[in-house]
């Protein structure tokens, strides 16, 4: 890769050619506060945070959006860049409801505390789901915006909670569309979209429906690029440790962290190392396995059937079983159906199996049913 | 004209309609079909019924000019036709009644160009406008349309056409004022095959009409300037982007596209040369941002109508990621008239920087709201009172506001201020595409300012947070200071966010969304502190703050005003002086208008308190003398 050299804040950054000015910046680890920027979605440019000052360009421009090229000057923090940055954050502040923010409780005060300060619990940082992980919150805190100059105007819209999963809580919505290009550059569904003009616009499915009547596919992948908690899943858990693992339900090979606390699962997130998936999951592997796992029902021995009855055994005893049985039939006598969770190696392995060893080509697999 | 036949003597005439947009709505239609029965009728010889497109003299509508005469018809009806028909087609004597009336000396004028409203203009972008008839190719041609692009095409090279154009000084009327051979060398320049040559005819602004009234008017002289540009440039398609509530500009600019491409001016091999250039004509969803360049694309390729940030520019990184180039259609407009008359003719007209003349939708407090084109360097004050024919009702002049709704309120001692991109700029306002609202005494220039602001907070796409949230707190403060509950920090506080919405916006619109506060909060900040401090608004316009109140010593006790009050807030009875109970006022201001003259006894104030009586009593008033 071609390599490029540039000056950001007075520190010479060797950075890729192809980057933006916002990329180079992070590569270099300076922080530039910004809340439309996420890395694998198209550059958005609409929360004017990351506005910086470039020599010979005019006026303020975001550094999302703004190529980085050679022995270019970049300061990223000046007084006119934070006097915009910070009436832009106060506005985006005016409505969304985070009362707590001035409050000097806050590090202190739990979801269940009484408020001395008589804030409606729907305007309080401390009873959202993303209390914490909210990156509104680090970049208010990075600003230190205690005040807004201008009025709050905060709305009290219903939730939308059609979805299983997750929940869209408009109220709290920043607008920053990382929903709506996930939706459509990462899954290519193109379930929402964002609706209406100006101050009234929303992110919303095509005739604004409930998101259940809509094309979604439940993926969740907006859910986890909300910066807020405008998407949030239906229960929030802060797991004690992770486990990484392959999600088991199909043969892709997605790979995948599973939040555990007091031994189970309870939260599931993509690896973004995972070569087959980026971080990227599906409904099932996202929402379908913490209930699986820890179903009272699930199977976790082989279970032999003995004079009728289903009986736990061990994985020798279950093998000989179905060897023993095996060789009682020739050729087409027998046929064998192999499973869509198994992966492309065990598949292939299996119809090896069934052609080679017993004989037959009654092999079929599940996901052709 | 093109068209005047002169075989048949002075018996030879043509009465030509203006079917512009304004007339049509005024039955424009009816009266050519009433016309051209009524001629046919009367089985009148060598006199024929034409139709042009916009004259501009909107506020005079519907307009027929007859020729060779000159003579101008206003304010023309369905009625008027068999007079018209009977004594000046057929009798040779103009209908005097229907004549101009100067709204200065309230002369009647017969011709056409001695109404100063025409006379002061100098016309090159509209030079065809209400002088031919816009759905034929032939009459256009007839006035040496489509030379130019034949000139092009078989003398000049791309580069020395755009070397012209460079030459020329024409800046983009769309109102940024960027070079527009400059910005066609850029796509020149530019890698990447196809590009794309696009015209903006979007146009948004309220009140403003410029480039419809050319597409409807004149619209060859549009493509043939988008032709001469895609030869310059490279480009081998374009499009029309007209917003779809245009639809008889959409409906002339297909059928000119159509004419011109059997005319082999469009298409493949134009005029037997190797330059191929296709047309679409594309129609907008009526989104006010879409006339910024990059929501522009967006919209033609089927996105939602948001910008974009720049870099890249749509030279490297246009309509479908490929180089393109975006042009106004008052700026494709003037290029034919540049190629046939040269730079060097076209450069003597306006000022230093601004080169050639602008198209002003002039409306507002004025006596003759219509289009006009004036060159560039022209002060206000010749707009006003000269072309614009002074404010009506003996009113004083306040401010003119310029730029469309992005613009600013420039107060009376700007009106010697020349009209130019850089002077307009310096002064806060800006050329904008060409609106032009002026404003008298009666006007609050912050209920002004939150009326613009009004539409450019409904019309911000939404996507990023300045605009979109910055526009609504500006708008509130200033509903609310229009309400009478200003508060003492908010001057302060739209002077801050207005700085900061311009500095932080995406796009023009957000950029320049504050101005008309910014403006009026520079020039006219006695109103601002009086509506917050005094609780009064000087020009006696937010209703929150007026009272209106009966004198006693006028009132004749008529009961006119209670009559017409729609809330029963006037109590009295014959000769007894009547009172307005202020709890029940609206202030729709009726009392004042309904109470005759010669008593003149209702009185519209702001913060004042007026000593009358709580209850009706005898009226003491003299009866006022009656003139004779």
């Amino acid at each position: 890769m071609e390599k490029i050299n540039l000056t950001i804040n007075g520190q010479e950054i060797e950075a890729t050619k192809g980057m933006t000015v916002l990329e180079a910046a992070q590569s270099a680890d300076v922080y530039i506060p910004t809340l439309c920027h996420y890395p694998d979605l198209e550059p958005y440019g609409g929360c004017r945070l990351c506005i910086v000052e470039i020599e010979n360009m005019r006026g303020l421009l975001t550094a999302c959006t703004t190529p980085a090229t050679e022995g270019m000057h970049v300061t990223t923090e000046s007084p006119a860049i934070n006097e915009v940055r910070r009436m832009t954050l106060e506005l985006m502040l005016s409505t969304h409801p985070c009362d707590c923010l001035e409050c000097h409780r806050r590090e202190r005060c739990g979801p269940y505390d009484v408020c001395l300060r008589h804030v409606a619990v729907t305007d309080r940082c401390v009873v959202c789901p993303s209390n914490g992980t909210c990156e509104l919150q680090k970049v208010v805190d990075y600003m230190v915006v205690r005040e807004l100059r201008v009025s709050k105007d905060t709305k009290s819209v219903p939730v939308d909670i059609s979805n299983p999963f997750f929940d869209i809580d408009r109220n709290r919505c920043i607008l920053c569309a990382r929903c709506v290009r996930a939706c459509q550059e990462i899954t290519g569904v193109g379930a929402i979209d964002m609706a209406y003009r100006g101050y009234a616009m929303k992110v919303a499915t095509f005739g604004d429906t409930p998101l259940m009547d809509s094309i979604c596919r439940s993926c969740g992948e907006c859910m986890v690029r909300c910066p807020v908690g405008a998407l949030t899943p239906k229960e929030t858990f802060h797991p004690e440790r992770e486990v990484k693992t392959i999600c088991p339900y199909c043969g892709v090979g997605c790979q995948m962290y599973l939040g555990v606390k007091n031994e189970q699962v309870v939260c599931i997130r993509g690896d973004e190392e995972g070569p087959a998936n980026h971080g990227r999951l599906c409904v099932k592997g996202r929402f379908g396995i913490a209930e699986f796992v820890n179903h009272p029902e699930r199977l976790t021995t082989p279970l032999v059937r003995k004079n009728g009855q289903l009986e736990e055994a061990s994985w020798e005893e279950a093998l000989a079983a179905v060897a023993g049985k095996l060789g009682n039939y020739k050729g087409d006598e027998v046929a064998v159906i192999s499973s869509a969770k198994s992966t492309n190696e065990d598949n292939y392995v299996m119809q090896k199996f069934v052609r080679a060893v017993l004989g037959t080509n009654n092999i079929d697999h599940c996901a052709r049913l | 004209m093109t068209e005047v036949k002169s075989n048949n003597g002075n018996k030879q005439r043509t009465i030509y309609i203006c079917q512009g947009t304004g007339c049509v709505s005024g039955k424009a239609f009816e009266i050519t079909e009433a016309l051209k029965k009524a001629v046919a009728e009367q089985g009148l010889q060598g006199v024929n019924t034409d139709f042009t497109g916009c004259h501009g003299f909107c506020e005079q509508g519907p307009v027929a000019i007859v020729e060779p005469e000159g003579i101008f018809y206003a304010c023309v009806t369905v009625a008027d036709v068999p007079e018209i028909v009977d004594s000046h087609l057929r009798d040779g004597k103009p209908v005097e009644r229907l004549f101009y009336k100067d709204p200065v000396s309230g002369e009647a004028i017969p011709h056409h160009k001695d109404i100063k409203f025409y006379n002061m203009q100098q016309r090159i972008i509209l030079r065809n406008c209400g002088r031919l008839n816009p759905e034929r190719i032939e009459d256009y041609m007839a006035t040496g349309g489509y030379e130019s692009l034949k000139k092009c095409l078989k003398e000049m090279t791309p580069e020395q056409v755009i070397e012209e154009v460079k030459r020329s000084g024409l800046r983009g009327r769309g109102g940024a004022g960027f070079p527009t051979g400059m910005k066609w060398e850029f796509l020149r320049n530019a890698v990447g095959e196809p590009k794309y040559m696009i015209c903006n005819a979007d146009e948004g602004d309220p009140g403003a009409f410029m480039d419809r009234s050319t597409m409807e008017g004149d619209p060859h002289t549009v493509l043939e300037g988008m032709i001469i540009a895609a030869y310059a440039t490279g480009s081998s398609e374009g499009y029309i982007y007209i917003r779809a509530e245009y639809p008889l500009a959409v409906k002339r600019v297909r059928l000119a596209i159509q004419q011109s491409e059997e005319k082999g001016f469009l298409g493949d091999n134009i005029m037997d040369s190797d330059f191929s250039f296709q047309l679409h004509v594309k129609e907008g969803a009526g989104a006010f941002v879409c006339g910024e360049e990059t929501a522009l694309m967006a919209s033609i390729e089927g996105k939602r109508g948001m910008p974009r940030s720049r870099p890249p520019f749509p030279a490297t990184s246009g309509l479908w990621g490929k180089p393109s180039n975006i042009n106004n259609v008052k700026s494709l407009a003037t290029v034919p008239v540049i190629i046939a008359r040269g730079a060097d003719w076209y450069s003597s007209i306006g000022t230093e920087k601004s080169k050639g003349t602008c198209v002003f939708a002039l409306t507002g407090k004025i006596a003759n709201s219509g289009l006009i084109e004036v060159p560039m360097g022209i002060p206000l004050r010749e707009i006003i009172y000269e072309i614009g024919g002074g404010i009506p009702g003996n009113k004083n002049f306040k401010a003119v506001q310029t730029g469309g709704p992005s613009g600013g309120c420039l107060p009376e001692s700007y009106l010697d201020q020349s009209v130019d991109y850089e002077s307009l700029a310096a002064a806060g306002s800006m050329m904008g595409s060409g609106g032009m609202v002026v404003l008298d005494e009666e006007t609050c220039m912050i209920d002004i300012a939150r009326y613009f602001l009004s539409f450019t907070q409904a019309e911000s796409c939404g996507k990023c947070v300045p605009c979109r949230v910055g526009t609504k707190q500006m708008l509130d403060i200033l509903e609310r200071i229009c309400r009478g509950e200003g508060r003492h920090e908010d001057i302060d506080l739209l002077q801050e966010l207005g700085k900061q919405i311009t500095a932080g916006s995406l796009c023009q619109l957000g950029q320049t969304a504050p101005n008309p506060v910014l403006t009026t909060l520079r020039y006219f900040r006695d109103e601002y502190e009086a509506h917050i401090n005094e609780n009064r608004c000087p020009a006696l316009f937010c209703a929150n703050l007026i009272s209106f109140y009966i004198l006693p010593d006028k009132c004749q006790g008529c009961g006119i005003c209670l009559r017409n009050c729609p809330t029963e807030a006037i109590v009295g009875d014959k000769r007894m002086v009547h009172v307005i109970n202020q709890e029940k006022c609206v202030k729709c201001g009726t009392c004042l208008e309904v109470c005759p003259e010669r008593f003149s006894a209702v009185v519209k104030v702001s913060a004042e308190e007026v000593d009358v009586p709580s209850e009706p009593i005898p009226v003491t008033a003299e009866k006022p003398q009656t003139s004779t």
